[in-house]
C-alpha cells in the first residue's frame, strides 16, 4: 500500500469504469428485489444483486471471495429461499400482502448501515493506494488470489474464524432445537421452520382466502380440479388437500393434526448450514 | 493481438465441445439403453445406425409451437432454460483436457468456480417449477430444491478433499500434482462426488424431481418446442461437465501413458466411460423415493464425505 499521490483519486481507467457501472447495476437490483410485489421476482432480483457482488470482487482479484460469493449464496441461500417460497404459497403474480408496515424503519436502518459501512471503508483506507496486481507481501500471485486469502484467514485471523464457525454451529444446533417436533406443545415450533426467513409468512392465516386467487397453485388446494386427485401415488402429497400445506415445515399450528405420514422432505433441520 | 486471437479461438473451442459433446452423449444414451433392453433404438434417421437422430430431434423441436401458459409468470417461464443452460458453458471453459494449460481459460479458484457456477444451473429449474402455474412443476421444483441442498454438500466436501491432496484449487494445478495413488487413497471421494453429481443433474436413479410416473415431468412439464430442448441440453450438457470433472478431479484426467502427445484422449477416455456409466445407471437401477434420497444423502453421503477429508487430511500429514 502507498499513497495515492500521483495515481490520482479514481482515475477513470476501465476497470474502475466497469466496477462503478456494475455497483450501479447492483444496486439497482438490490432496490427492485426489496420494492417488487412479486416474492419469486424479489428472490430472483437477489440473484442479480448477489451475482453483481460477486462480479466486483472478481474486478477487485478477488476471485476466491467472488467464487464462494456465489457458491453460498446464489447456490445456496437463494435455493433454501425459494423452496421457502414453493414449500410454503408459491405465489405467481402480485402478493397483495407482501408489503411490510414498517417499510420506514427498514429504510430508516438500511441508510444507517450503508452509512456505517461507508465511513468505515473510507476512514480506514483515506487515500492509501492498493495496487491489486501486485504482490502484497512476497507471494508471488495477486492480493486476492486464493493463497494469499487463505494465508490472511488463517494466519492473522484464524480465531475469529474459528468464533464465527462456534457461532455457526450454535445456530445450528439452535435450529434444530427449534424445529423438533416431539414436544407437546405443538404451538411451540410456530415459525422457526428453516424456511421462516421470509416475512409475513403467519401460520395459521394462510387459508385459501390470503393469497392472489386463482393464480395461486398452492400445494394441495383444488386449483387445477380434476388433476390433483388423479396423483394418488403414495408419496405424492397432493391428496393430502384438507390440509393446505406440506408437512416438511416444522409449524404444526393446527392443533390435534396427526402428523403427517411419509413427509416428502423430512431432514428439514439441517438446512439452515448453508448461512 | 495474438493474445486475443488465442483466447477467442480457446472459447471457440470450449464451444465447439459445448454444442457437440451434449448431443453425442444423447445419441448414446438412445443406442446404449436401447441395446441393454434388447432393442435397437434409432435406425433411421442419417442412414447409418441412425446417427443424426438427435439432429432430426432438434428440427423437431424447432418447429413446434412455444407455449406458455396463460397464468404463468412469462419472463420467468421464457428465462429459465438460458439459466438452466448456460452455466453448463461456463463450467465447460475452466475444465482442463491436456498438460501444459490446454484448458479454456485457467481460474485460480478452478474448483470454486466449478461447482459455484454448476450450482446455478439448478436455478433454471426452481424458476421453472415456480412459474409454470402447474402443481406438478411446483412439485418438481421443490423436489429439485432439497436435492441440491442434500446433494451439494457431499460434493463440496469431497472436492476440498481433493483440493487438500493437491495442496491447491486450480484444476490445471490439481493435475499437475496428481500421482497414481490418488485414485484409491480418493476412491470414496470420487464415488460420492460423481453420486451427489448424478443426483444433482437429476440423472436416473435420483430422478424424482421429473419422476414422470408421478410429477408427469416436473419442473419441465409445461415447457413446449426449443425451451424444452434446451432443458434436455442442459441435461446432457450435464453429464458431459460430470464426467469431465469426475475424471479430472478423481481420475487423473490427461494423466496416462504417453500423456505429452495424448493427454487429451485420456480425458476424452475417462470422461466417456464415466458418461457410459452415468447412462448405464440409468438403465439399471430403479428410482429413489424422495424420503430415500435425501436419507441417502445426509446419513451415507454426507458422514463418508467427511471421513475421505478426515483420511485425507491424516495421510497429507503423514507423508509430510
Amino acid at each position: 500500500m502507498t499513497l495515492a499521490a500521483g495515481q490520482g483519486f479514481l482515475s477513470p481507467t476501465g476497470v474502475e469504469i466497469a466496477f462503478l457501472l456494475v455497483g450501479v447495476a447492483t444496486l439497482g437490483a438490490a432496490v427492485v428485489t426489496v420494492t417488487t410485489r412479486q416474492l419469486v421476482h424479489a428472490a430472483l432480483w437477489l440473484v442479480v444483486a448477489l451475482g453483481g457482488l460477486a462480479v466486483e470482487y472478481l474486478l477487485l482479484t478477488a476471485e476466491f471471495i467472488a467464487w464462494v460469493q456465489v457458491l453460498i449464496y446464489v447456490g445456496s441461500v437463494v435455493v433454501l429461499l425459494l423452496f421457502g417460497l414453493m414449500l410454503t404459497k408459491a405465489p405467481i403474480g402480485r402478493s397483495p400482502d407482501a408489503d411490510s408496515g414498517n417499510r420506514w424503519a427498514a429504510l430508516a436502518v438500511a441508510l444507517a448501515a450503508a452509512a456505517t459501512l461507508v465511513w468505515v471503508v473510507v476512514d480506514a483506507f483515506r487515500s492509501t493506494w492498493v495496487d491489486l496486481d501486485k504482490a502484497t507481501a512476497g507471494a508471488e500471485a495477486g492480493a486476492g488470489s486464493t493463497r494469499v486469502t487463505g494465508e490472511f484467514l488463517f494466519r492473522h485471523w484464524v480465531l475469529p474464524f474459528e468464533a464465527l464457525s462456534v457461532l455457526l454451529l450454535a445456530a445450528l444446533v439452535g435450529a434444530i432445537v427449534l424445529s423438533r417436533r416431539d414436544r407437546e406443545d405443538p404451538k411451540a415450533g410456530g415459525g422457526t421452520g428453516p424456511t421462516s426467513g421470509r416475512s409475513g409468512r403467519r401460520p395459521g392465516v394462510r387459508g385459501t382466502g390470503a393469497g392472489t386467487g386463482p393464480r395461486t397453485p398452492r400445494l394441495g388446494t383444488a386449483g387445477t380440479g380434476v388433476t390433483a386427485p388423479r396423483t394418488s401415488a403414495p408419496e405424492a402429497p397432493a391428496p393430502r388437500a384438507s390440509a393446505g400445506r406440506t408437512p416438511a415445515g416444522a409449524r404444526g399450528d393446527a392443533a390435534g393434526q396427526a402428523p403427517p405420514p411419509a413427509a416428502p422432505q423430512p431432514p428439514a433441520p439441517p438446512r439452515p448450514t448453508p448461512r | 493481438m495474438n493474445d486475443t486471437l488465442e483466447v477467442a479461438l480457446r472459447l471457440l473451442a470450449v464451444f465447439a465441445v459445448f454444442l457437440v459433446f451434449p448431443l453425442f452423449i444423447g445419441q448414446a444414451e438412445h443406442k446404449v439403453m436401447a441395446h441393454m433392453q434388447g432393442r435397437l433404438g434409432p435406425m433411421y434417421a442419417g442412414g447409418f445406425h441412425g446417427w443424426a437422430q438427435l439432429v432430426a430431434d432438434g428440427v423437431k423441436f424447432a418447429q413446434k409451437e412455444d407455449v406458455v401458459p396463460a397464468n404463468a409468470d412469462r419472463r420467468v417461464f421464457q428465462l429459465a432454460p438460458a439459466v438452466a443452460l448456460l452455466p453448463y458453458l461456463l463450467v465447460l471453459v475452466a475444465i482442463p483436457i491436456g498438460p501444459d494449460n490446454a484448458v479454456g481459460e485457467v481460474v485460480d479458484a478452478g474448483i470454486f468456480f466449478v461447482l459455484a457456477v454448476m450450482g446455478v444451473g439448478v436455478l433454471g429449474s426452481l424458476m421453472a417449477g415456480s412459474a409454470s402455474a402447474n402443481k406438478f412443476s411446483l412439485l418438481g421444483g421443490l423436489r429439485t430444491a432439497a436435492q441440491l441442498l442434500a446433494y451439494e454438500l457431499p460434493m463440496l466436501l469431497t472436492a476440498a478433499s481433493v483440493a487438500m491432496a493437491a495442496g491447491t484449487v486450480s484444476l490445471p494445478g490439481m493435475l499437475d500434482a496428481f500421482e497414481w495413488w490418488w485414485v484409491p487413497w480418493q476412491i470414496v471421494g470420487g464415488v460420492l462426488f460423481f453420486v451427489a453429481g448424478l443426483a444433482e443433474l437429476q440423472r436416473p436413479p435420483f430422478d424424482a424431481p421429473v419422476a414422470d410416473s408421478e410429477i408427469i415431468f416436473g419442473a419441465y412439464t409445461e415447457y413446449t418446442g426449443l425451451r424444452f430442448a434446451l432443458f434436455m441440453l442442459a441435461e446432457y450438457a450435464g453429464i458431459v461437465v460430470l464426467s469431465g470433472l469426475t475424471a479430472v478431479l478423481f481420475l487423473g484426467g490427461w494423466h496416462g501413458p504417453f500423456a505429452g502427445e495424448l493427454g487429451w484422449l485420456w480425458t476424452l477416455l475417462k470422461t466417456l466411460a464415466l458418461a457410459f456409466v452415468v447412462i448405464w445407471l440409468r438403465a439399471t437401477y430403479p428410482r429413489l423415493r424422495e424420503d430415500q434420497l435425501q436419507k441417502l444423502a445426509w446419513t451415507v453421503l454426507i458422514p463418508l464425505a467427511l471421513a475421505q477429508i478426515a483420511l485425507t487430511g491424516v495421510v497429507k500429514v503423514a507423508i509430510n
